[in-house]
């Protein structure tokens, strides 16, 4: 049984630029004696999450909404233990599979078959896995013989039809999306859709960051409202998107 | 907000936990089980170079026998050397240095460059030295024939005593793991170590014998005693050209491989978690 529960997590980002980077920064303070460094040692800090508390349960299909720096992907990646927060506890039962950009690892010079491998070991599956859903992702795909040609041979949309493929043939405990996924022309959107659909219900949890109200109200069942890093509303999805409208007016 | 948490002295007393060290250790044997995602992503690059040339990943070998010829007639006339002696010789330490030096340039980068792949892949993060390791493994075994090449050419295969380098290799490979891991780390926080490493490898490759040998050396030089590269070169490069390793040599490289590796799960276990946050 997948589950998810944080609690207290604050994530804050240090922006090193160039000046605090180097090492000539650090090192230099100690040879001067530290005078210069005392001054030098505030980092600035980017607050993305603050105490953020949040339990998931098994089942439960969660969308996030918020502005454009709301905290919506820091908290993905922190689901997915990308981020380990510096305060608070995340405790995560289940294997988490980010799908943040679904080409991540295809190779535009390697195959179709190839690139159904790489993509495949880049999302935790074994290869004895992926040779068993060849001929299912092959035949979704309807790319033919194509998959036996380097992809760069093949449209931006082709591609699109390739990585989607390939990422919903995973089979994740905890699924966490980012922008939902887009998919090619129209004719591939329906049968898309319905992949989407079978494809959530197999995992044991989905979170979902997006703006598209479509696609939330479609696959999840709650709902929660982040703004400036923090969690302020988390309830069904009908009155978290009617609040998120009513703050993006206000 | 705790504005200072990030002081480097801070982040030294969170991680330095048995929780922490665990989760490094944990990191790094995950990352040994994920070996088919890194052994996929290390031959890709490889093959990502050569793609749609004829000869592919051969081109490896042959600028490095390109190279080696030139220095070869270049170096083996200065040096007033015997050709059937000396071409071998420099062969073997220019093919190892071409295995040794990038275990660390690329290490020093192997978190820098996997940026992207780091903020999107909850995969354990040792993957990316691991890969730097074993890609560097397998040009080796691309330009090793280079070696046998001219050493059959002058009649002189160094016989048996060859294999004992396997376990030399095995050994640097472990080294290039702990190397990976500290340099990657550090170079991640701080971005001038990649650059300060670049120069120390290139002053190695003329302080350490690769293109002279010990022997023109006046007196047993400190340059000698004190250089690691000549130790972790002698293990691997002695048993190639037909000479049983050194035990002394072994033995200083086995010291060194464990003081680096104690050093290296420090630093990783203190400042893995903080990776994600500063690529």
């Amino acid at each position: 049984m997948a589950s998810v529960s944080l609690t207290d997590v604050s994530v804050s980002f240090p922006i090193y630029d160039a000046s605090n980077t180097s090492l000539k920064k650090r090192l230099l303070p100690t040879l001067t004696g530290g005078r210069i460094g005392a001054a030098d040692t505030h980092v600035p800090v980017v607050q993305a999450l603050e105490d953020v508390t949040l339990s998931i349960e098994h089942g439960d299909r969660v969308g996030l909404v918020g502005h454009n720096g709301a905290g919506k992907t820091t908290l993905l990646r922190v689901l997915a233990g990308i981020f380990e927060p510096a305060q608070g506890q995340v405790s995560i039962c289940g294997r988490a599979v980010p799908l943040f950009d679904i080409g991540l690892g295809m190779d535009s010079e390697g195959t179709g078959y190839e690139n159904i491998y790489l993509r495949g070991l880049f999302l935790g599956m074994p290869r004895k896995d992926i040779s068993e859903r060849l001929d299912d992702i092959a035949s979704f795909t309807q790319l033919g013989d194509f998959l036996r040609l380097p992809i760069r041979t093949y449209s931006t949309g082709m591609r699109m039809r390739l990585a989607f493929a390939i990422s919903t043939s995973v089979e994740p405990d905890i699924l966490l999306l980012d922008e939902g996924i887009g998919a090619g022309d129209a004719a591939f959107v329906e049968q898309a859709n319905q992949r989407i659909q079978s494809f959530a219900d197999s995992a044991g949890i989905i979170v979902l960051a997006s703006h598209s109200e479509a696609l939330i109200r479609r696959l999840c069942s709650t709902a929660v409202l982040m703004e400036r890093g923090r969690v302020v509303e988390v309830g069904d999805v009908e009155t978290i998107l009617e609040h998120y409208r009513t703050q993006a007016t206000a | 907000m705790a504005m200072n948490g990030f002081s480097l002295n801070a982040q030294l007393k969170a991680g330095l936990k048995s929780s922490s060290f665990q989760k490094a250790i944990l990191d790094i044997v995950d990352g040994w089980r994920s070996r088919n995602l890194w052994l996929a992503m290390g031959i890709q690059d490889i093959r990502k170079r050569y793609r749609r040339s004829v000869l592919g990943p051969f081109w490896l070998t042959i600028s490095m026998g390109v190279m080696i010829a030139a220095m070869g007639l270049v170096w083996g006339v200065i040096f007033n050397q015997q050709m059937d002696e000396y071409l071998p010789y420099l062969c073997a330490g220019f093919v190892l240095w071409g295995f040794i030096s990038p275990l660390l340039l690329e290490g020093a980068t192997a978190f820098i460059v996997a940026e992207g792949m780091i903020k999107q892949l909850n995969a354990p993060l040792s993957i990316y030295v691991y890969g730097v390791v074993w890609r560097n493994f397998v040009i080796l075994l691309h330009n090793v024939w280079i070696l046998f090449l001219v050493q059959m050419w002058y009649g002189k295969l160094p016989g048996w005593v060859a294999l004992t380098s396997v376990p030399g290799i095995a050994l640097l490979a472990l080294n290039g793991m702990w190397v990976g891991l500290l340099l990657g780390v550090l170079s991640a926080r701080f971005r001038d170590v990649p650059q300060i490493v670049a120069n120390i490898i290139q002053v190695m490759f003329f302080v350490t014998p690769i293109i002279w040998k010990p022997s023109m050396m006046p007196d047993r030089a400190i340059i000698l005693d004190v250089n690691p590269f000549y130790y972790a070169l002698s293990i691997v490069r002695d048993p190639l050209l037909g000479r049983a390793p050194s035990i002394e040599h072994w033995l200083i490289m086995i010291a060194i491989t464990i003081c680096g590796w104690a050093c290296a799960l420090v630093a990783y276990s203190v400042y893995r978690w903080r990776l994600a946050y500063w690529v």
